[in-house]
């Protein structure tokens, strides 16, 4: 057999990841689980080293979005489905983790109820259906996957069977998640109204807001985003994600070569919805609060742009765009509060102008040369 | 064909039977006729592109379709490959597969392959994975997650790569080939689906000569072990392929036979004169 032949062929079996590739996450992993929690926790206050409860709330948070990041360009860099709707998905995770957040303040709220407090000063005297079982960590653990995969699979269902694409699929998503935000504000749906939930005291019976609980949750958003990272990557160097890009250049032949699209767009389609689910249940007890904010258009328009600055279709580059987009937020937001949206936007501009293929586009050109 | 022999060999842990998401039944063409139309008529507000249009493949059989621009030639192939549905009339594949019931994908799986009029390759993947996702396989989503490919079918990829000539170009992304070779990639990517039957729109178009003649050759081989229908303009290249030859005008067939008795035909000189 021809050598170009060979090259080719072990081209196909893509290796999960090179040399680098493993060395980069190795680096993560000893920065996660060794470097923060010493730092943190060991090192005095007053030492130039200590790192403060702020940044890691703050990486912890921006790990979140990270996966969130991911889940985003499975959907819109491999398979060119543009959600704008992603934030929903990530609120739903949220909303699932705080309702068993709300159950383990017990009797410490202010009414001293076994109820949650918005409930008793809505005069309700028992749980609605929602909130069955809610006590229990483990059902509202499946409850964070299961309900953003299950509405996911829902609407994909029948957007993706009727072949809606495009523009249309993503004003549809924002709808979705605008509608679902509106349905949220309301104090009778059931969760909490405008204010959501807040004021957790406990998670697993052990206090929330201590270092150590906060670390442990560090940490735990650290392994689920290099699980998360290392699961998409297996997706997209498979058969199925060969398929999936597929879909995206030329659909028509997809169908013509035997695959059916639909199943394909609807396997991508609710595996991002979960993991935005899990990185919503991260995200909530880190930052204290869950409310309908989160399901607002612009949240999902945002994640959206943390990709695009990345560069979409590399994964590594949503982790990036996610930790570029957010750290700038952080430090904006700070400086001058009221101008960033329209440094997103301009971020947003910028990119699309002379990054069309994110910040790993560029490092890949330069590498070129 | 059964359906379990719809799934190449030594693919990974497919040891059940059952065929994906598809049950498109068998193709029986005992009587020697392997698709056959009846009185298909498709219209777009209101233009009849085709016009009780009745064709009849026999197993085997190399037909060549001609006809000027307009005349529904690739409107006859989107109804076949289920991407348009007819307003009225039949389109049967051998004699139970009824086609206007299937999706593009089962009508994919029942054994016809199509090339398009614009080349369409999966242009950001390489050319062997081009062939590789079009190979006959379990197309089911849990199976192309963990497939690994066998040494076997990569065999068939390599074969197949020098048959198209193109085993120098296999690492290449596809996107960067030629105009022709687009072609021959295309035409390569349908036969790995193994096909009884292939539907080709212009597949000689933008080749050189040299190509256009070795298409030819390679027509002229598939004869026999598949059914094909070819779609040219090009009379030269249709001059080399011939047998039997349908003209079809404004919807529906206007003449249909040998080569030489259709270019005779007054309506068939009209109709490409009062152009
Ligand atoms: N989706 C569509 N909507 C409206 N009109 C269409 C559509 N598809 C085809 N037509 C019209 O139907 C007629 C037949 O088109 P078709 O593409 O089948 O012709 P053809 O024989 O393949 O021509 P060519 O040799 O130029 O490829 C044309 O007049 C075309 O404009
Ligand atoms: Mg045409």
């Amino acid at each position: 057999m021809t050598s170009p032949i060979l090259t080719a062929r072990s081209g196909l079996a893509r290796r999960l990841y090179g040399p680098a590739g493993w060395l980069a996450i190795l680096v993560a992993v000893l920065v996660a689980f060794l470097l923060f929690p010493v730092l943190n926790l060991a090192v005095a206050p007053e030492s130039p080293f200590h790192i403060s409860a702020y940044w890691v709330t703050l990486i912890g948070k921006i790990m979140c979005y990270a996966m969130v990041a991911i889940a985003m360009d499975l959907i819109w860099g491999y398979a060119g489905i543009l959600s704008l709707g992603h934030g929903l998905f990530f609120a739903l995770g949220g909303y699932a983790m705080g309702m068993y957040l709300m159950r383990q303040i017990g009797r410490d709220g202010q009414y001293q109820s076994d109820m949650p407090d918005f409930m008793v000063f809505l005069d309700w005297k028992e749980f609605p259906l929602a909130w069955w079982n809610s006590d229990q960590f483990w059902w509202c653990a499946l409850l964070v996957v299961a309900v953003p995969g299950l509405l996911a699979y829902a609407f994909g269902f029948f957007a993706f069977r009727s072949r809606v694409k495009g523009v249309y699929f993503s004003i549809i998503t924002q709808a979705l998640t605008y509608a679902a935000m509106l349905l949220f504000f309301r104090n009778n749906t059931g969760f909490g109204g405008n204010n959501g939930f807040t004021d957790f005291k406990r998670i697993l019976g052990t206090p929330i807001t201590t270092p150590e609980t906060r670390m442990v949750l560090f940490a735990v958003t650290a392994a689920v985003l290099i699980g998360t990272l290392l699961l998409a990557r297996t997706i997209v160097t498979s058969k199925l994600g060969r398929i999936l890009t597929a879909i995206r250049d030329a659909e028509q032949r997809v169908m013509f070569c035997g695959y059916n699209p639909v199943h394909y767009k609807l396997f991508i389609w609710v595996v991002s919805a979960m993991i935005c689910g899990l990185a919503g249940a991260l995200y909530v007890p880190q930052v204290g609060i869950i409310n309908p904010g989160e399901m607002s258009p612009a949240n999902s328009i945002e994640i959206a742009i943390w990709v695009a600055v990345g560069g979409r279709g590399t994964l590594v580059g949503a982790v990036l765009g996610a930790f570029l987009v957010n750290g700038g937020k952080s430090f904006l937001t700070q400086q001058f509060p009221e101008y960033w949206f329209y440094f997103l936007g301009l971020i947003f501009i910028l990119s699309t102008l002379f990054l069309p293929n994110g910040v790993v586009g560029l490092v890949k050109s330069w590498r070129k040369k | 064909m059964s359906a379990a022999a719809m799934h190449a060999p030594g693919q990974s842990g497919s040891g059940d039977a059952s065929l994906g998401h598809v049950a498109t039944g068998t193709l029986d063409a005992t009587h020697g006729v392997v698709l056959y139309l009846e009185d298909i008529s498709v219209s777009f507000d209101g233009f009849k592109a085709l016009n009780k249009l009745s064709l009849a493949i026999d197993v085997g059989e190399l037909r060549c379709v001609i006809g000027p621009n307009g005349a529904g030639k690739t409107t006859m192939m989107d109804v076949i490959t289920g991407k348009t549905r007819p307003d009225e009339g039949t389109v049967f594949f051998g004699q139970t597969i009824d086609l206007t019931r299937l999706t593009e994908p089962e009508i994919a799986h029942a054994g016809i392959g199509r090339k398009f009029q614009k080349p369409t390759i999966f242009e950001h993947h390489s050319v062997f994975e081009n062939l590789e996702l079009s190979m006959k396989a379990d197309k089911r989503v849990r199976k192309t997650l963990f497939a690994k490919l066998s040494s076997e079918e990569g065999d068939r990829i390599a074969e197949m790569l020098d048959r198209i000539r193109l085993a120098d170009s296999a690492g290449r992304e596809a996107g960067l080939l030629s105009h022709g070779q687009k072609q021959w990639l295309e035409i390569g990517m349908l036969l790995m689906q193994e096909p009884k039957l292939l539907l080709l729109d212009e597949p000689v178009a933008g080749m050189s000569d040299d190509e256009t003649e070795r298409t030819a050759e390679l027509f002229l081989t598939l004869a026999g072990k598949h059914s094909l229908v070819v779609v040219e303009h090009d009379m030269a290249f249709i001059g080399k392929i011939a047998r039997k030859v349908t003209v079809l005008h404004e919807g529906s067939v206007l003449a249909e036979g040998p080569l030489a008795q259709v270019q005779e035909d007054p309506r068939v000189i009209e109709v490409y004169l009062g152009r």
